[in-house]
């Protein structure tokens, strides 16, 4: 188990020194400076030379990487250019927003797709599956962002219980902040449960059709609790990868919905980082969130070992 | 039923009571500013939040454009247009209590032209040759060159007065010595200032306001909506303010800016240093169609000059829109059906649209324009910096910015020795009629050359609650100054 964690450690550390690289020549390489954004077209060339000492953007490429990976290394992320603050302090507030966020939206997603799903599957070829089925068929096609508009359109402008978008910050209260998460987390979670339903549904139906659940069957058990008791956790893992993946995209993925409810969250701060060259934002971000997805996916690993003991004896060989 | 549904959720949702009087204000506003000094950078977003409410200058821009005085009394300037003596209001404090005096003004203004200076409109301050204190009450500006945009500049949020204490903080905690204090900042989402209880002039009639900032159309739509806004001045989406203007709780308000929408040229780039090229391209644009392809608001202008500024003449009719006459010069010029020419269009709606009514025009007299999109960060880089396109469309939107066809190096490369004369002539003169003579002079030169084909005047669209009063309705420099809002009732 230890030597397992080392190796998945070392890979954490390697995959983020690739992504450190990768973000650091590409913003090299496109056109764009973060210094000439900030003045704008009435700057004057001394100005602009000014700006960019301060900045730090005179320096030769290899020092300002070595730099800012010395920083990282020691907790020090630097200070966004357009911002002028400290890039943790800018991270760490959107991440008040985005985790919530994404963590509401997956327990939504979650308790709305795995009962759906199962009952889908329990039923399968009867009215109540073609029902849900042709559901989360509409689901899937559904764009969030639509949605988001549509839920705003009902929720804060018909009928003004909910606001329409902006977040006021949990320093005002637990309350008033989280009712702006609200919409933008039925806007995400209810298009990905639609997705997660029908992967549930399937491998439900998969483990439905095993041996095992046969002899449960034939051992006298009733089919409610052989469904509950063996064919549904057996098809957990295929559910487990996939909210995974959906966690890792809710992260920073949801740039779009971000802006149509006007939330300041990661996905909207990579946009704009990107946009006004803020480079060392870009930097820190991807580097944060590369680590992050591959965190989530080390963390549904320990979930596969939970859900299959089979799974620890391999993996600890 | 999902009426009653509502309106329980409702009742139970419900976190504050819309019952008291209201004394505050929200405002949206499409971008963010990156920091909250204006002498620190050149987005507008920055002087939209903190001009006239959270810092002042010795002048200000008032709302029809006209130079008034702000921490300056009243000023003297000696006729040879050299030395500007201003009389000091007394009794200000900044924010943290600094006292304003002449010292204030003297720094502020040596901060702006020092080397490390990274002031945008540096070149504001070029022409200050000393800041004098005849006493603390007293500024003694003198001049290298007369300057006759000096007040003018010394009025714009480039130019407002920095204490030498907070200097260094402005960026993310702005201190100055306006009617309303910084009080806090949600990054990404809202700026909140709170009435200034020491304020030295007259206490604003609002306690509070809060900048949001929205820049997707839709969002934007559903908070005016909502009511979740009072007011969006620069209003980001248009394909809604027919529905907006037919609900009775908003006022639907169009004025003008300062941004004089161009379709650049690369002047030096052949065949457009050809004048017969450039006054082809301007005889084959429909300025009235394009206006109407783009919503319908803006004012056509036939110089690099807004309808309205002083001096204002009217060439509108220069290049009246006549294809035949365009393929004529075309021809004449050497220019063979079907060449091509590259449009570069920055990201805002008047050029990714824009571009493409005007590649239909293009097409008509035999050009094929081929339209480039790219963000912002591409646009300064490659057509701001080096130059490299045949035409763009850009709005310029600074005020006064003649002087850009008088540069050295600017990115249209435009080059007239006659022009130049010109306007050194001008920003020498101090005479008022004189200088008026000389702006039409100045704009009938670039009409003639067509050094841009020049489009239309930005409008200004804002919605706001009907019963709001004192804000702007026209735009001379980029500000939502709050001094003079008020609710009525």
């Amino acid at each position: 188990m230890t030597a397992f964690l080392i190796r998945r450690l070392a890979g954490l550390l390697l995959t983020l020194l690739a992504a450190s690289l990768v973000v650091f020549i590409v913003l090299q390489v496109i056109p764009g400076d973060p210094a000439s954004l900030m003045l704008d077209t009435s700057a004057r060339p001394d100005t602009l030379a000014a700006l960019r000492h301060q900045m730090g953007l005179d320096r030769p490429a290899w020092i300002r990487y070595v730099t800012w990976i010395g920083g990282m290394l020691t907790g020090d992320f630097g200070i966004s250019y357009t911002y002028a603050t400290p890039v943790s302090e800018l991270i760490a507030q959107r991440v008040m927003v985005s985790l919530p966020l994404a963590v509401l939206s997956i327990c939504l997603s979650t308790t709305i797709a795995i009962p759906v799903g199962v009952l889908a599957a329990a039923r399968r070829g009867r009215g109540t599956d073609a029902t849900i089925m042709g559901l989360a068929q509409f689901g899937v096609a559904l764009p969030n962002f639509w949605l988001g508009i549509l839920l705003i359109l009902v929720f804060a402008v018909a009928y003004p219980i909910l606001p329409a978008g902006g977040f006021v910050g949990w320093e005002k209260g637990f309350w008033p902040a989280f009712r702006c998460l609200i919409l933008p987390a039925f806007s995400l979670a209810l298009p990905q449960a639609a997705i997660l339903s029908r992967v549930t549904r399937s491998a439900v139906l998969e483990t439905l059709g095993q041996d095992y659940v046969r002899t449960a069957l034939a051992k006298g058990l009733t089919g409610i609790a052989a469904l509950w008791r063996h064919a549904v956790p057996n098809a957990l893992i295929p559910v487990v990868t996939i909210i995974g993946l959906q966690f890792s995209f809710l992260l920073a993925g949801t740039v779009i919905i971000e802006n149509v409810f006007a939330l300041p969250g990661l996905g909207r701060l990579v946009f704009q980082a990107i946009s006004q060259r803020d480079l060392i934002v870009v930097q820190d971000l991807v580097v944060l969130l590369a680590g992050s997805v591959i965190v989530v996916n080390f963390l549904v690993d320990l979930t596969y070992l939970a859900l299959d003991p089979r799974i620890t004896h391999e993996g600890a060989k | 039923m999902t009426r009653l549904l509502a309106t329980l959720l409702a009742t139970t949702l419900l976190a504050t009571p819309a019952l008291a009087a209201k004394d505050s204000i929200t405002l949206g506003m499409p971008l963010e500013p990156p920091v909250l000094d204006p002498t620190a950078g050149a987005a507008a977003a920055i002087k939209e939040v903190t001009y006239a409410n959270i810092y002042q200058g010795l002048t200000r821009i008032a709302p029809d454009g006209n130079v008034a005085p702000q921490l300056a009394k009243s000023w003297t300037i000696t006729p040879d247009g050299l030395t500007y003596t201003f009389t000091l209001q007394s009794g200000v404090k900044f924010h943290d209590g600094a006292a304003f005096d002449c010292s204030v003004v003297k720094f502020t203004y040596e901060r702006a032209v020092a080397a490390d200076s990274t002031n945008s409109q540096k070149g504001f301050f070029e022409p200050i040759a000393t800041t004098t204190c005849a006493d603390p009450a007293t500024a003694v500006v003198t001049l290298k060159r007369p300057t006759g945009l000096f007040l003018n500049n010394m009025g714009s949020g480039d130019a407002v007065m920095i204490s030498p204490a907070s200097a260094a903080g402005n960026k993310t905690n702005p201190i100055g010595t306006g009617p309303f204090v910084f009080k806090r900042w949600i990054k990404g989402d809202r700026v909140e200032l709170e009435r200034n209880p020491a304020y030295w002039g007259p206490a604003p009639k609002i306690a509070s306001a809060t900048f949001r900032f929205i820049s997707d159309p839709s969002a934007a739509t559903a908070a005016i909506m909502a009511g979740d806004l009072d007011a969006f001045p620069l209003f980001p989406a248009p394909e809604s303010l027919d529905r907006i203007r037919t609900d009775k709780r908003f006022t639907v308000v169009i004025g003008t800016t300062q941004g004089k929408t161009v379709m650049s040229i690369n002047n030096e780039r052949p065949p457009f240093n050809d004048v017969r090229v450039r006054r082809a391209l301007a005889y084959a644009i429909d300025r009235a169609a394009l206006i109407d392809a783009l919503g319908g608001l803006g004012k056509p202008i036939g110089s690099h000059y807004i309808p309205g500024n002083p001096g204002y003449i009217d060439l509108t009719g220069a290049y009246p829109y006549d294809p035949a006459k365009a393929q004529k010069l075309l021809a004449e010029a050497g220019i063979k059906p079907g060449t091509e020419m590259t449009i570069k269009l920055p990201p805002p709606g008047y050029a990714r649209r824009g571009g493409e009514v005007i590649a239909a025009m293009l097409e008509q007299v035999g050009i094929k324009a081929k339209l480039v999109p790219v963000e912002w960060a591409q646009w300064l880089d490659q057509v701001f910096k080096q130059s490299d396109f045949d035409l763009t469309i850009i709005s310029h939107v600074e005020p006064n910015d003649l002087d850009i066809y008088a540069r050295d190096k600017y990115y249209f490369n435009y080059k007239s020795p006659e022009y130049r004369a010109l306007y050194t002539k001008y920003v020498e003169t101090t005479d008022p009629a004189a200088r008026l003579a000389l702006l039409g002079q100045l704009q009938r030169k670039l009409s003639d050359d067509e050094a841009n084909v020049f489009l239309f005047g930005l409008a200004k669209t804002g919605v706001w609650n009907a019963k709001l009063t004192g804000l702007w309705e026209n735009q001379p420099i980029f500000a939502n100054d709050l001094s003079a809002v008020a609710w009525t009732d």
